[in-house]
């Protein structure tokens, strides 16, 4: 595997972390990601997970991981314990976002998430000339079978930040090959935020 | 073919083996302050240990277990308890790794217990057999390893009464057990676990047969013992797994208007129940479930606080296990998460309730293969 082949939301997010960080992954799937950061950033890595099937395929990567849902918090973890926790693709699919987010926010220095990005521009079409619920390539599931229970784009992100006294560090505008730099809420499919909030400043 | 396949990947012929210590004025000083010497422990081992001793692991048994896991003794037709994850390519391959599992302390199935000859007045011990504890086990336990010159386990592995041996070893050992897993069990027993013991011990010496314990020599309190092990399955099973095995379906045509057991249920308790008093001993019953609701490792008293530990832990939980609940296994991750330790949990769905440790093979085995394997070889990835 070379590292263009690697998924283009991985490598952002290889490339945000530094050698040797303590990362938590939140949705952690099959272990794909934090394998990846351990093996090529020399990060220690820990991962929780809901799916009993990925767990299988994080145990066969040597990956310790816990069998959790993410929506019951982090209690047993002190505060700001890892360098850069994960919600990558996971928190459009908790049920209570800004608990599991200050849970991230509390237990990591950093938080990095990554979600699918509703405002893009196909999705608009859909809804505007369609009249239809938006599938797109971030967005591929029908409005019966979608495992997200929450829809929302950069601006909807950056103004919950702004709410929730959230410093937004950095914004990575995912498109199909590469960065979007231009119109990011109309052309990024993904988007990975970098986001911290300093300890005792809880949300 | 399915025969062929199984004696295949059976170890074969095995032979249980005895080991004695503790001999006055040495005695094992247990946590009631009592001495107990000489002691004796039965156990069985399959596989090689490598040249390093790096590659022994020891299994504990649950309440009516024994030291004969795996393989068939001479002349038998049934393996050992946990057959299905002992031998060649197994969960616990021997082909790779020396397997060790002793009888516990205070059993009936060659390791001193209660029915054991007290060397005081040549009689077996019956209630003068002092209680015991988990620690006490794991102590005895230690003995064992200590005499076949292992310094560090790879792994502790055990379910139910095993489980809390394996937690009890990373408290008593933690520098000698690289790998930890406990499967189905509980850092302290609950007081719906305490009961149904309790429920277990009365039924036992109420038994008129039970003399006070003094029954050697003369029949034992088989029917108590029998009832004890008849809640004990009750608890083994899940309410689906029973609809499953029995639903209401009758062993004759029609009801019988009798109290003779009319459903395949009671007919099923029954036999499991008369089958236990036919091979194990009804004090060694009280004194092992008195071990185990006193055992609790809960809070700080796993790892103490401050203290860094190296042991790795796969912990295994069942989803219908209401004997053994998924909370329980859940406060020992909590508590090795809190401590740092290298840990991963897997909720295991199963229908069979507290059984699906004995019965899961396919799950397990593919957890416990690659997370012993990994941490035999060691690992290509880092861990917090």
């Amino acid at each position: 595997m070379t590292f263009n082949t690697v998924r283009l939301d991985y490598r952002i997010i290889y490339k945000i972390i530094e050698p040797g960080s303590r990362v938590l992954d939140l949705g952690c799937g099959s272990g794909d990601l934090i394998y990846f950061l351990a093996k090529e950033k020399n990060a220690k890595v820990q991962g929780i997970e809901l799916s009993e099937e990925a767990i299988y395929r994080c145990v066969e990567k040597g990956l310790s991981v816990f069998h959790s849902d993410i929506d019951s918090g982090l209690i047993e973890y002190p505060d700001k314990c890892f360098d850069y926790v994960i919600l990558n693709q996971s928190m459009q699919e908790v049920k209570k976002v800004d608990f599991v987010i200050s849970e991230a926010l509390r237990v990591g220095k950093k938080v990095i998430v990554g979600f699918p990005n509703f405002a893009y521009w196909s999705a608009r079409f859909r809804l505007f000339l369609k009249g239809k619920a938006p599938v797109t390539v971030s967005l591929p599931y029908r409005w019966y079978n979608t495992p997200n229970l929450h829809f929302l784009s950069t601006s909807d992100f950056k103004d919950f930040c702004r709410t929730k006294n959230i410093k937004v560090l950095d914004a990575y505008y995912l498109g199909k090959k590469g960065l979007i730099r231009f119109w990011p809420n109309l052309f990024a499919l993904n988007v990975v935020f970098v986001i911290t909030q300093p300890a005792g400043t809880n949300i | 073919m399915e025969e062929k396949k199984t004696k295949e990947n059976s170890i074969g012929v095995v032979e249980t083996k005895y080991f004695t210590f503790a001999q006055p004025p040495n005695e094992l000083l247990l946590d009631g302050g009592h001495k107990l010497g000489p002691i004796t422990l039965a156990y069985e081992t399959y596989g090689e240990l490598n040249q390093d001793k790096t590659n022994a692991i020891l299994i504990c048994h649950a309440l009516s277990g024994d030291a004969h896991a795996a393989g068939y003794h001479q002349g038998d037709k049934e393996p050992g308890w946990w057959d299905s994850m002992i031998g060649p390519g197994k969960a616990f391959d021997t082909t790779k790794y020396f397997v060790v599992c002793s009888n516990c302390l205070g059993g009936c199935k060659g390791s001193t217990g209660p029915s054991s000859i007290n060397p005081i007045n040549s009689k077996p011990y019956a209630l003068d057999f002092p209680i015991l504890t988990i620690g006490d086990m794991v102590d005895a336990q230690r003995h064992l390893i200590d005499h076949l010159g292992i310094k560090k386990l790879l792994s502790v592995v055990g379910g139910s009464m095993g489980g809390m041996q394996v937690l009890q070893w990373v408290a008593s050992y933690p520098d000698r057990v690289k790998c930890a897993i406990p499967i189905a069990t509980a850092a302290k027993h609950s007081p719906q676990q305490i009961a149904f013991d309790e429920v277990g011990r009365q039924a036992v010496m109420a038994d008129p047969d039970w003399h006070k314990g003094d029954y050697y020599g003369h029949s034992q309190p088989e029917k108590g013992l029998a009832v004890a092990r008849m809640i004990g399955h009750i608890t083994y099973m899940s309410d689906q797994s029973m609809e499953e095995k029995f639903s209401r379906r009758l062993k004759e045509k029609n009801y019988s208007f009798k109290f003779t057991s009319d459903f395949e249920v009671e007919g099923y308790l029954r036999y499991r129940g008369d089958n236990f008093v036919k091979r194990f001993d009804a004090n060694s019953y009280l004194y092992i479930t008195k071990a185990m609701d006193y055992f609790d490792l809960s809070g700080d008293k796993l790892i103490p606080i401050g203290k860094k530990i190296e042991t790795r832990f796969l912990v295994i939980a069942f989803q219908s296990d209401w004997l053994y609940p998924l909370y329980q296994s859940q406060d020992i991750v909590r508590q090795l998460k809190i401590r740092h330790a290298d840990a991963t949990y897997c909720e295991i769905k199963s229908t069979y309730g507290h059984d699906a440790f004995l019965l899961e093979i396919a799950e397990e085995t593919h957890l416990i293969k690659h997370f012993l394997d990994k941490t035999f070889l060691g690992y290509n990835v880092k861990r917090i």
